[in-house]
């Protein structure tokens, strides 16, 4: 689904992705860790096209097609689903009108009609109540003041909305609260399929309790320096990262 | 000749034409003279620094309009609230059109200025209130001279108006220039309410020069709402001044669209004489080309416990320019005051620009007086959220356009009027999204 061979990527001559090597295939999840500053979300957004980041060589294939110079929109009308770690405020625009737009916006790329509005209003009530979402949120302006944990819970909704092939959920643990993080992580199990995948970023084992990955990878200064399953997750939790770095001087 | 001698020498024949007994006989002498002595603003004169007259006035404007031209209301029916009923008021080239129009004196008046003027039984209003709130400045003054035709409302005490009243003036490039002067007269009695939408529309691509001068009176009590709808076309240039004077506990608030035109300039003066009155002046501006709207407001706080509020928005695109110059003076009594102003801009384009300037006097000590500006782009971050779901570049672009101006859209009450200020400006950023705000 996903390949990403030897990225390199940065900001303003400075490099923060220095050489990724990453294989997604449909059914699987993913987590990715590592210290603060490493370069997730840099390489979770570089996925995602954002264009602030430079793209200086290697290759991003999603479904057979490299999609390193398309538009973020592009990328999503193919699948591709970023769950913001810090999710924009944008005043004025209501999360269900936010969330009719992204769904017709995506039809339309495809060549289709928009969605009916008893569909929509179905659709929109059946994840919301996924997600325990009361209904009074979602005319509220999109995350504007917003809680921490409710923007990372609107993310998932909107999530569950598209409906992608591969989803990036970034840290979308910080923030919740137990309960809720039950909640979401429930979510996106229900989502998740045999032709779907995730990639997980995280600092805690505690979401990994709950969406359990296949393959654990960490992410060190720009590189990805160990790959694993379940059990390197839960070795980190426990001795964090200072061994790995002595392995690597090694 | 200049257009200032060409205006000065007509004028000699335009008051002879009048009759010698109307109420404001003098006053148009005394008009004139100011308007010969100051002549039209300069670029040196503090207000109008950043927008400059002397292009518009070279042209050779036709001052008196000569030949009356019929229009058709399948023509120009889109310019009307044409959903719900409303009072209409409708001037071609100057001069009133009966059969556009719907006008009443049941109970209140909605008619002419002219009549106004001419007839005994106004005449205690025309003294009472005829040019006491303008300031005399030389634009005014011109205006007040010329003062001949325009809309004259007078809502006598208690009454609610319930329909919308329309003021619309057609240009209709009759002539290779014209120049127009509405003049209008609104007075709402004690605890009475108005809604009144004004608009000036030019129909042909010929130069139009309007120099519009609306006063408005709210005694005791009384709402006020006010909205203008500049749309107009690229070849027709606008200078609004506005006059609006508030009696204790009134509600006055101005809403201004600003999205055509060749240069718009609106000066709008609010007066507050007694206690808990309440102001609010909102806009919204959108341009592109090389248009020029400036926003030059002044909210002259005279009386204790009163509030203001001004939130303007501009979106400039291409070279488009803008000015806001947002003054709040607060007089020694003005105490337990809460003044707020916002003037909030988006260049999309990097020869676009805005001059915002706010100005505070203060020489009250109790007073909160609060102002902010900001001038920028869209937001990139937000760009890349709306994007990232799906949303084309210029969708996404659109919806945060819409989403910026749109706190100032919520506080028009009249459903039809909000509905199609919100597809001019879906029209105007080119996109039309699949909701409304
Ligand atoms: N817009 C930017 N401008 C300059 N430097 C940036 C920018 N974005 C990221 N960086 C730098 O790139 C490096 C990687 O940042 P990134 O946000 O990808 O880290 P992260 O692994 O997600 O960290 P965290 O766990 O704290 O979320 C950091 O050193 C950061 O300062
Ligand atoms: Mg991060």
């Amino acid at each position: 689904m996903l390949q990403i061979k030897n990225l390199y990527a940065g900001i303003e001559e400075k490099e923060i992705l220095k050489g990724i090597d990453l294989e997604v295939n449909p059914g699987e999840v993913h987590a990715i860790m590592g210290p603060n500053g490493s370069g997730k979300s840099t390489l979770a957004s570089v996925i995602a096209g954002k264009e602030e980041f430079e793209f200086l060589k290697g290759n991003i294939i999603f479904e057979g097609e490299d999609i390193s110079e398309l538009d973020p929109e592009e990328r999503a009308h193919k699948g591709l689903f970023l769950s913001f770690q810090y999710p924009v405020e944008i005043p004025g625009v209501s999360v269900t009108n936010f969330i009719k737009t992204a769904i017709n916006e995506n039809r339309k790329a495809k060549g289709e009609k928009d969605m009916p509005a008893g569909e929509m209003l179905k659709k929109i009530k059946e994840k919301a109540e996924l997600l325990e979402i009361d209904r009074k949120f979602l005319s509220r302006s999109l995350n504007e003041g917003f809680s921490g944990g409710e923007k990372k819970r609107n993310e998932i909704f909107q999530l569950a909305m598209l409906e992608p092939k591969l989803a990036i959920l970034d840290e979308t643990d910080s923030g919740l609260d137990i309960d809720a993080l039950k909640v979401v992580a429930n979510g996106v199990n229900k989502l998740k399929s045999k032709d779907n995948a995730v990639i997980v970023i995280t600092h805690y084992q505690r979401l990994l309790d709950y969406i359990i990955p296949d393959f654990v990878h960490v992410l060190m200064d720009g590189k990805i320096v160990k790959s694993g399953t379940k059990e390197l997750a839960k070795e980190l939790e426990a001795k964090g990262y200072d061994w790995i770095k002595e392995e690597l001087v090694k | 000749m200049s257009l200032k001698d060409k205006l000065v020498s007509s004028y000699i024949a335009f008051e002879d034409h009048l009759e010698d007994d109307s109420p404001i006989h003098d006053l148009r002498n005394d008009a004139i003279k100011v308007f010969e002595e100051q002549g039209f603003p300069s670029k040196k004169e503090e207000a109008w620094k950043y927008t400059s007259l002397n292009a518009l006035l070279k042209h050779d404007y036709n001052i008196f309009p000569k030949n009356e031209r019929t229009i058709e209301l399948k023509e120009v029916r889109k310019y009307f609230l044409h959903d719900i009923d409303t009072y209409k008021l409708v001037f071609v080239d100057g001069v009133y059109n009966s059969f556009l129009s719907d006008t009443t004196h049941d109970s209140i008046d909605v008619c002419l200025l002219s009549s106004a003027l001419n007839k005994a039984k106004y005449k205690a209003v025309i003294e009472a209130y005829f040019n006491k709130t303008a300031v005399k400045d030389s634009l005014t003054s011109l205006n007040t001279a010329f003062a001949k035709e325009g809309a004259y409302i007078h809502i006598p005490k208690h009454k609610e108006v319930e329909k919308p009243i329309e003021i619309i003036n057609f240009s209709t490039g009759n002539e290779a220039a014209m120049l127009l002067q509405p003049r209008n007269l609104v007075v709402v009695g004690e605890n009475a309410h108005v809604q009144i939408i004004e608009r000036h529309q030019s129909l042909s691509k010929n130069q139009v020069l309007t120099n519009s001068v609306t006063e408005i009176f709210a005694e005791k009590r009384a709402y006020v709402d006010y909205y203008k709808i500049q749309n107009d076309a690229r070849t027709a240039s606008l200078i609004d001044s506005t006059y609006v004077s508030q009696e204790q506990e009134s509600h006055c608030r101005v809403h201004t669209f600003s999205f055509g035109g060749k240069l718009v300039r609106n000066n709008l003066n609010f007066y507050q004489k007694g206690e808990r009155c309440d102001s609010t002046l909102n806009g919204i501006t959108i341009i592109e080309g090389k248009q020029h709207v400036d926003h030059n407001t002044l909210v002259h706080h005279i009386a204790p416990n009163c509030e203001s509020h001004q939130d303007y928005k501009g979106i400039f695109a291409d070279s488009s320019t803008g000015v806001f110059n947002g003054k709040v003076y607060v007089e020694k009594d003005a105490q337990k005051l809460d003044a707020f102003q916002q003037n909030n801009n988006i260049l999309v384009d990097d020869k676009a620009s805005i001059n915002s300037k706010p100005q505070l006097e203060i020489f009250a000590d109790d007073v909160r007086c609060s102002h902010g500006c900001t001038i920028g782009q869209l937001d990139e971050d937000a760009m890349f959220y709306l994007q990232s779901r799906g949303i084309g570049k210029k969708e996404a672009r659109a919806l945060l356009m819409y989403a910026f101006a749109n706190n100032v859209l919520e506080s028009v009450k009249i459903p039809e009027l909000k509905a199609r200020i919100n597809k001019l400006i879906a029209n105007k950023i080119g996109v039309s999204l699949g909701f409304e705000l």
